[in-house]
């Protein structure tokens, strides 16, 4: 047992108060703690992308951070990407596309997408294509990932929702 | 590119894009996967750190709860029999007993009540083992004086088969030779093994929950090994996050987590991190192939020899055996070309490695590439084009009996071909060829063409001689008073989208709408018995039950129909959701008669049973789906790096329920194709340890390493699947090797290199342009 820390984590607009180890990471307090389990471990070595989310802006990998890193932060899970009941067009746009088969990958890859165009809203389309090799996919084979990214790039920077 | 759009006017649900209905909660982060449940014990297992060598003692502090193999009494050990091939059965403990055969290897387990307790408390538990000298390799297990993997297997061959069929040659012009080595690789789905045990104390029952592609299977292997009537446990695969042949095969892991729950009547929960599914996660391809093929002066293929083994490693696992790659490749060898004299022995090595287990395209992505290179090497001395050497070999008259007993449908080998032919214009890239060459570039074309044996039934697994033998699928069909429709599969998906396809395959065959049919999988306590998902048989098989049993609900349909409507039955047509009385307008919609059926039975003549509930089993012969894989790639002398130009597939998987989904399963598994003959690879160093333990040392594809993927479709209608689908899964992750590996050799030969080793890195292309320059010099 480790030292017990008490912490404060925005996800998706809700304030969460927790009590952890300090040592537990992120993904395991968004994933054990908060409930929010569709932020999915898939290596816990950094490498697979699959717990990606978007932490003050930028898109971070959740089982690298420690939840008390994130102590006060504002949080965005793959739950919080649809609004009103309407999918984000990313998340349409993958629908579309077939950009998914398991879908364990994708949450990682939806918040990826999001989190790079926030963070950097100039980003070239294929900046942000280029970004996607950042997380694994074993399904895909990745072109109907990136036809769905392409599809969705307009309408996200029209509708301004990732600024 | 899509060159056959037929059947995209019928008005059939069949052959179109539909989107699929898994999507929306997957894209929404509403999946539900196993690691989502809690549990209020979590397991980590205590694995052992040597390859090889006795337990001395496992022993814990006080305050951890250690389980090892003595606390599981009357627990059975995994034991696969085959009784053929010189088959040598071997018992795996589920916690090792005694000794330790691979690194990864399960040998005690502690529960706490976190998941980061359990990794703490497994680390104070002390293993102590004696090593002994293990055997790694296939090289090493050959050795007569190598140590045994099991005592009471000599040679360490646990399986030894032969084929021999078809004269001798005699007008033999040319005998030309291949030999190639494929590395260890592993499945790697995205979402480790996990699994989830919960007892419950008023019915005595544990339900599993847990990453499977095979619920009613692993639920008889569990129940057996545990001793306990199936009756008492239940298996749910909930949402999978990929499994290509991993999640097919049962790790010792599952019926320990199901032990635990039921011994402590609780819920217990195992979450495999990455490490533990790279080092034990079974591997799959650790092969060293030769073959000799004898020409005639036409450069028609007359007969083959070859030679196979395969390190297969520790155990034999549940439910192939360790048989399953040496006796495919000794069975599909022949693959697409007319021979009938065929020679061949294939033996299974054990080794102190990780078990291994089927992974998408089993062994034919081996067999393939070595036939493969076989063609080039014999297209060089011939100085033919390789198409055009296939070309004199294909086979073009079906149904063909091959040499190995194997009867192939209608396919389209030389088709599929000729259109690769076409898409690349040949002429046109050996010019650019030469004229890159003068720049100091290395292009390089080359084509696998292949059929992949799908939807195989009983027969095919009665001819293996295996223990459980698989094959047939059923299906319940059941319309509710709504008029909403659940066809209960025994089938398992997941990532293959079936819950959309056997929903097109459903409302085509009742006259209803897809969003009106829900398809229910991977519960043992709602689905019929199946053998699960896997060798590309789920959308023939389960599909073909499927339309069966939707066939026989419209039919009863029908008949109510007819009563309400005073028409003869014959003159009633189902479609669009309601019944029409033909050349009139006289309709009901199916609501009516769903609701009739249940509740209004007086009005149907006291001739009809109440109720809309249907089954039917299928279980075909099977059939074979084929392509013609081209690539075109450039080799960078000075690195070795292989980048590909061009890829391309032409293939022929039959009647396309959904193009989309289709083309989804062909463009990932050709990256995993891929993948496996340019990156990833398990590596053993000398003492049998597992050096490539994370997603960056495997090298697993990114979407910079996975091009544009050129897909063309024939769809030969068989009469050997009644949906005429032929299955497809596999297909994508076969072809690759041999079409990558022939491309780079084109590149490379003028430099008189070459390499017949896979995954080709930059580091054995750099070492055989170096050798091919110090031979030169």
């Amino acid at each position: 047992m480790t030292d017990l820390v008490d912490i404060r984590l925005k996800v998706n607009g809700e304030d969460h108060f927790l009590r952890v180890e300090d040592r537990r990471t992120l993904a395991d307090a968004l994933r054990e703690n908060c409930c929010l389990t569709g932020t999915h471990v898939g290596c816990e070595h950094g490498v697979c992308g699959s717990c990606t989310v978007i932490v003050d802006g930028q898109p971070v990998r959740s089982c690298l951070m420690f939840a008390c890193q994130a102590h006060d932060k504002t949080i965005r899970t793959v739950e919080g990407l649809a609004t009103d009941g309407k999918l984000h067009p990313l998340q349409q746009s993958f629908i579309d596309h077939h950009g998914l088969q398991c879908g364990f990958c994708t949450p990682g890859f939806l918040m990826l997408v999001v989190g790079v165009l926030e963070s950097e809203p100039q980003a070239s389309d294929d900046d942000v294509i280029e970004a996607i090799s950042s997380n694994l996919c074993r399904c895909t084979g990745y072109q109907n990932i990136i036809k769905a990214v392409r599809s969705a790039l307009p309408e996200m920077r029209a509708q301004g929702r990732t600024a | 590119m899509s060159l056959d759009t037929t059947n995209k006017d019928s008005g059939s649900w069949v052959g179109r894009p539909i989107k699929r209905f898994e999507d929306l909660p997957l894209v929404s982060g509403k999946g539900t996967f196993t690691a989502d449940l809690k549990a209020n014990l979590y397991a980590r297992f205590v694995r052992s750190p040597v390859a090889s060598g006795k337990i001395e003692r496992i022993q814990a502090p006080e305050g951890v709860k250690l389980i090892t193999a003595a606390d599981l009494v009357g627990v059975k050990p995994i034991h696969l029999v085959l009784q053929n091939y010189n088959y040598m059965p071997v018992e795996q403990p589920l916690l090792a007993k005694d000794v330790v055969r691979f690194v990864g290897e399960p040998v005690a387990v502690v529960l706490a009540e976190s998941m980061e307790a359990a990794e703490d408390a497994a680390d104070l538990v002390e293993l102590e083992v004696s090593e002994t000298t293990p055997v790694v390799t296939i090289r090493a297990a050959l050795d007569p004086d190598a140590p045994l993997v099991h005592d009471h297997i000599p040679g360490n061959v646990v399986v030894d088969a032969q084929f021999s069929s078809g004269p001798v040659p005699e007008n033999v012009y040319k005998r030309v030779r291949a030999q190639v080595r494929t590395n260890r690789e592993a499945a790697m789905p995205i979402e480790p093994r996990q699994a989830h045990a919960s007892f419950d104390r008023i019915s005595g029952r544990t339900t599993l929950t847990c990453t499977t592609q095979s619920p009613h299977l692993f639920r008889t292997a569990i129940a057996d090994l545990l001793g306990i009537p199936e009756a008492k446990l239940r298996v749910i695969a909930p949402d999978v996050g990929g499994g290509f042949g991993q999640k097919a095969t049962l790790p010792p892991e599952f019926p320990v987590i199901a032990w635990l729950a039921r011994h402590f009547g609780t819920s217990v929960a195992w979450n495999e991190d990455r490490r533990e599914n790279l080092m034990s996660g079974f591997h799959a391809r650790d092969a060293e192939l030769s073959i000799e093929g004898s020409f005639d002066a036409n450069g028609k293929l007359l007969a083959v020899e070859a030679d196979v083994r395969v390190n297969v490693g520790a155990y034999s696992s549940f439910p192939t055996s360790y048989a399953v790659e040496p006796l495919m490749s000794l069975n599909e060898m022949p693959g697409v070309y007319d021979f009938q004299s065929y020679r061949c022995r294939s033996r299974g090595l054990a080794t102190h490695t990780c078990p291994m287990a089927p992974y998408r395209g089993v062994a034919r992505p081996m067999i393939v590439l070595l036939m493969e290179r076989l063609f080039d090497n014999a297209a060089k001395e011939f100085g033919l084009e390789p198409t055009e050497l296939r070309r004199r070999n294909l086979i073009r008259t079906f149904p063909y009996k091959s040499v190995t007993g194997l009867t192939f449908d209608e396919a389209t080998y030389v088709e599929t071909m000729e259109m690769a032919v076409a898409a690349i214009d040949i002429p046109a890239f050996r010019q650019k060829q030469i004229e890159a060459r003068e720049q100091g570039r290395y292009l390089g074309f080359g084509v696998s063409t292949f059929s992949e044996r799908t939807g195989f039934g009983t027969p095919a697994f009665a001819a293996r001689k295996m223990q459980f033998t698989m094959g047939w699928e059923q299906v319940e069909v059941s319309m509710d008073p709504s008029g909403y429709v659940e066809a209960r599969i025994g089938a398992s998906p997941h990532g293959q989208g079936l819950r959309t396809t056997i929903a097109q395959i459903v409302a085509d065959e009742i006259g209803i709408s897809p969003d009106k049919i829900t398809v229910v999988h991977g519960d043992t306590d709602t689905t019929p018995y199946g053998w699960g998902t896997f060798a590309s048989r789920s959308l023939v098989i389960a599909g073909g039950a499927s339309k069966l049993a939707a066939g026989k609900l419209q039919l009863k349909l029908k008949r109510i129909a007819a009563h309400l409507l005073e028409a003869a039955e014959i003159d009633i047509v189902i479609k669009g959701g309601a019944a029409v009385v033909s050349g009139t307008d006289r309709s009901l919609p199916v609501e009516t008669l769903a609701r009739a059926a249940y509740h209004r039975l007086p009005q149907l003549g006291g001739s009809i049973e109440p109720g809309l509930s249907e089954k039917a089993i299928y279980d075909p012969y099977g059939t074979f789906s084929n392509a013609c894989h081209a690539a075109i790639v450039e080799v960078d002398i000075q690195t070795g790096k292989v980048t590909i130009e061009r890829y391309i597939v032409m293939e022929d998987a039959g009647r396309l329920i959904n193009p989309m989904i289709v083309d989804g399963q062909i463009q990932g598994g050709v990256v995993q194709g891929i993948a496996n003959a340019l990156l990833e690879e398990i590596i053993y160093d000398d003492t049998g340890n597992v050096l490539t333990t994370t997603l960056a040392d495997f090298l697993p594809p990114t979407s910079l390493d996975a091009p544009a993927i050129e897909i063309g479709h024939l769809e030969t209608l068989t009469p050997a699947s009644i949906t005429h689908a032929k299955g497809l899964g596999e297909g994508g992750t076969i072809g690759p090797p041999g079409a990558i590996l022939n491309a780079i050799n084109d590149a490379i030969a003028s430099l008189g290199a070459q390499i017949d080793e896979i995954p080709a890195t930059p580091r054995r292309i750099y070492q055989a342009l170096k050798q091919a320059k110090a031979k030169a010099s």
